[in-house]
């Protein structure tokens, strides 16, 4: 049984990921209005394909993921133009499109899911990478933790750069805000809703990669991915890029005390029951707005 | 009888104050006319009166009974009902029903099925929609649909009714009949309050006026007072100059 | 009375009730004729209608997309686990629905004072955290995870499963057409304008969802048994809430029948295809599903007023063209 400090900067580099997972959620709904329960099988998919692109072509997983990411930018963008964009002009009403775009993705859930099914099985897979043990500030972890910590900060910190910095960023923001808005203020309102939805899967992709460095995956960890990346961003705010991170840490600490100090199988009713008193409480979340 | 009043109604977004400490009262029988540009807080104040949001300090009473912490669906049944700026009709109903619902829910006590369709046609008889009972409320046109929210909001039976922008988006002919049917819902003993852009109808019908201006209240009286107060000109006349330029 | 007389006034039920009369002698002797096979087909189809039918009646009129089914239904397949050797069969099914009942009313009373949203996560992840709640039960009172149902005789099974059905049904038909049912209509049309009208929303939501729960409960507990062998994985599978929005959406929820129809249709191709090509079939699902929602959002029974209005519209045509060419030979 690791130390308190141990099991806490273990959480903090968990977090991260978790952090990397929720960001792209709350793109995805947070401008383009679409709550993607697939998002975990994207995360899915860029796990295996890392996992391939290692042990089949010896390509490195940081550099597989700067493949796969673009590539599942390119599908998420694809995904948006085509099937949300075509449901948005189809429904009645905004809530009825919601209503539409989760169901269409609970579908792609499916679809993607089983597609993983079928090119990979069921079967679990591990390739490792990076997994010796690294001192840090007198404790010990795997240093391929470390990495993913730094990189999900790293990209983390571009997104959020991008989101306050840049024009690009400015019409993303407003168009989050009021799209109609946005459009009259010469917004191309379609290109940003595809593009946050691209880069919430680009995201996807990326935590997968990261993943795949550190666990052993298969295709059906996506569900389990996707509910950790609600909760955190429940936790963080729907739409709040930074409030998503910083819930992703405190989920991912969470976690790691509820595994020490308790059992691990505890650790799902325990983001539950957080979830249950947030929803009481302050469904906003952290850093939300309504 | 004051039927509802407000003492220093004050409802904060945030930093900002949509609607600040503002004083109102409404007695039986009257129809009270709410003014005021664009963003003055006055559909604010509506939601403040039905319940739709909360308070953030001040105190609103309605036939003496303090409405804090009351939701919407409670303070329907005390008797106060309403319509909305954008019609927020049952798009998934035909007419009938979406009047029903009022006639069903809207009472403290359970309403039997006969009583509630008694209610529905005589709701519909009154405002002209008799013939259309059975037809999708969104294959209507916009005044009829203002017409089926009016229907819905009296089968509630309430003793005041407020109606928000009643008269937005119709034509001449239909402000009239909209004024008149106003009138005719006041001569059956429900007190009216209303938020009107609408000049003609508020100086025809109303009996007396009050005028919201950044979630303030910068006037209040009979018609004649306030289409001589110089600060209610000033709003108005500089709202036009920002309009213009 | 005159004959006559009581066919013309309850024309239309005698139109519908006729028919459906005659379909119900025939499933209730199905097991007579129908073999092994046909009878698991049915139950199965059955238990799918039940759960299409419930999900419906409150996602469907309400707007709320609850993704929850799977875990209602695990719900009721571990109530016949943990009690299959203290208590009679026939027992445990209404206790079964009454947990699932209480679970949803528990659920419905945190998540539905909120926005939608809220609720679609909260649903979603209920079905992982039954699964890992019981997983844990499990483990604490037993040591292992996942248990051996008894079996009972494939007769029996249809019979229950047709009794819930049919009962299922028509509660859910009375509440259609009950004051719950318009509130929940009026819910579903613009719930702010509900609640101004008089209507509890919180709760009329919170009653409808707890009882389409309690329906998808007692179809737990009734499809345990046929199950062999149960563990957290299988009972509260991800696709017991999959299926049932796929057939109501497929179906059309705007009819009462409409989840029927997609039951039938979906249960039949999942129980007969299954075997042979299942992931293909799931993919295939999937994909109808995503299809099905961009172009046909009202489903199948959406279609038939379509078609009427088309085939209605065709016939004004002919008919003009006739008037015309009498005219022209005039």
């Amino acid at each position: 049984m690791s130390g308190l400090p141990t099991l806490i900067v273990s959480g903090i580099l968990t977090g991260g990921i978790y952090g990397l997972l929720a960001m792209g959620l709350s793109l995805q709904y947070g401008v383009a209005r679409v709550l993607n329960i697939a998002h975990g099988e994207l995360v899915m998919v860029g796990a295996l394909l890392t996992y391939t692109l290692y042990t089949g072509f010896g390509i490195n997983p940081l550099v597989a993921a700067a493949i796969i990411g673009p590539l599942l930018f390119g599908i998420g963008f694809l995904l948006q133009i085509t099937l949300f964009r075509g449901l948005k002009a189809w429904a009645p009403s905004q809530a009825a499109f919601e209503g539409n775009a989760l169901l269409a993705s609970f579908g792609l859930l499916y679809i993607i899911n089983y597609i993983g099914l079928i090119r990979w099985g069921g079967v679990a897979r591990a390739a490792y990478y990076l997994n010796y043990v690294v001192p840090l500030a007198g404790m010990s972890f795997r240093f391929n933790r470390v990495v993913a910590f730094a990189v999900a900060v790293v990209i983390g910190v571009a997104v959020y750069l991008f989101l306050t910095r840049s024009r690009m960023g400015r019409a993303i923001r407003a168009t989050a805000e009021d799209p109609a808005t946005a459009g009259l203020m010469g917004v191309n309102v379609n290109m940003v809703l595809a593009l946050c939805f691209g880069l919430g899967a680009l995201l996807a992709g990326v935590a997968g990669s990261l993943i795949s460095t550190m666990s052993s995956v298969s295709s059906g960890i996506g569900f389990r991915n996707t509910v950790i990346a609600l909760i955190v961003v429940v936790l963080g705010g729907l739409g709040s890029v930074p409030g998503s991170f910083i819930a992703g840490i405190i989920i991912g600490i969470v976690t790691s005390l509820v595994s020490g100090f308790w059992q691990p199988v505890l650790v799902v009713p325990v983001y539950y029951g957080i979830l249950m008193v947030l929803l009481v409480v302050r469904p906003a979340g952290i850093l939300g707005k309504k | 009888m004051r039927i509802l009043e407000g003492q220093s109604v004050t409802k904060y977004f945030g930093g900002l104050a949509a609607v600040s400490k503002v004083d109102f009262h409404v007695d039986q029988g009257e129809i009270v006319g709410l003014i005021g540009p664009n963003g003055a807080g006055k559909t604010t104040l509506f939601n403040l009166i039905s319940g739709a949001l909360p308070l953030s300090s001040g105190e609103i009473r309605f036939k003496g009974q303090k409405l804090h912490g009351l939701k919407p669906h409670q303070i329907c049944k005390m008797g106060l009902s309403r319509t909305f700026q954008e019609t927020k009709v049952f798009s998934n109903m035909p007419v009938l029903q979406n009047v029903l619902v009022g006639a069903f829910f809207g009472s403290p006590n359970r309403v039997s099925g006969a009583d509630a369709a008694g209610e529905v046609t005589q709701a519909l008889e009154f405002v002209g929609l008799s013939a259309m009972s059975a037809t999708p409320v969104i294959d209507l046109t916009l005044v009829d649909q203002k017409r089926v929210e009016v229907a819905r909001a009296l089968a509630t039976k309430p003793e005041l009714l407020l109606l928000d922008e009643l008269m937005a988006g119709l034509n001449l002919t239909e402000i009239s009949e909209a004024m008149e049917l106003v009138t005719k819902i006041r001569d059956t003993g429900i007190t009216i309050f209303m938020v009107e852009h609408v000049m003609k109808a508020i100086m025809g019908i109303c009996g007396r006026i009050m005028v919201l201006h950044h979630g303030e209240q910068i006037a209040e009286g009979t018609c004649q007072e306030i289409a001589c107060n110089k600060t209610v000109i000033d709003v108005y006349l500089g709202e036009e100059a920002h309009a213009g330029s | 009375m005159d004959i006559t007389r009581f066919i013309s006034t309850h024309r239309k039920l005698l139109l519908v009730g006729f028919p459906l009369l005659i379909i119900l002698v025939f499933l209730a002797t199905l097991p007579l004729y129908g073999g092994v096979y046909y009878t698991r087909l049915l139950t199965t189809i059955l238990m799918y209608v039940v759960l299409s039918v419930s999900w419906a009646m409150f996602s469907g009129s309400t707007g709320y997309m609850s993704l929850a089914p799977a875990a209602f239904f695990g719900v009721g397949i571990y109530t016949t686990g943990f009690l299959q050797n203290t208590l009679p069969f026939p027992v445990i099914i209404p206790i079964g629905g009454l947990l699932s009942f209480m679970l949803a009313l528990l659920v419905g009373m945190v998540t539905l004072r909120l926005r939608g949203i809220y609720f679609t996560i909260f649903t979603f992840g209920l079905v992982v955290f039954m699964s890992e709640v019981v997983a844990a039960l499990e483990s604490e009172l037993f040591g292992r995870v996942g248990q051996h149902i008894n079996q009972l005789p494939g007769e029996t099974i249809f019979y229950a499963m047709l009794v819930t059905a049919v009962a299922t049904l028509l509660a859910i038909y009375f509440i259609r057409r009950s004051r719950l049912g318009l509130a929940m209509l009026s819910i579903g049309g613009n719930e702010e304008a509900a609640a101004h009208m008089g209507v509890n929303t919180t709760r009329m939501k919170v009653l409808t969802f707890a009882i389409s729960a309690f329906f998808m409960g007692l179809a737990g507990v009734i499809m345990a048994p046929v199950k062999v062998y149960i563990d957290p994985r299988i009972a509260f599978s991800l696709s017991y809430s999959f299926m049932p929005i796929l057939m109501s959406i497929f179906g059309g929820m705007g009819q009462f029948y409409g989840p029927v129809v997609g039951a039938a249709v979906f249960g039949y191709l999942e129980k007969t295809l299954r075997g042979q090509f299942s992931t293909y079939f799931m993919l295939g699902f999937g994909i109808i599903l995503v299809v099905v929602i961009l172009f046909l959002p009202n489903g199948i029974a959406g279609l038939v007023p379509m078609l009427q209005g088309k085939l209605s519209g065709v016939i004004a045509k002919l008919r003009k063209g006739g008037k015309a060419e009498q005219h022209a030979n005039t």
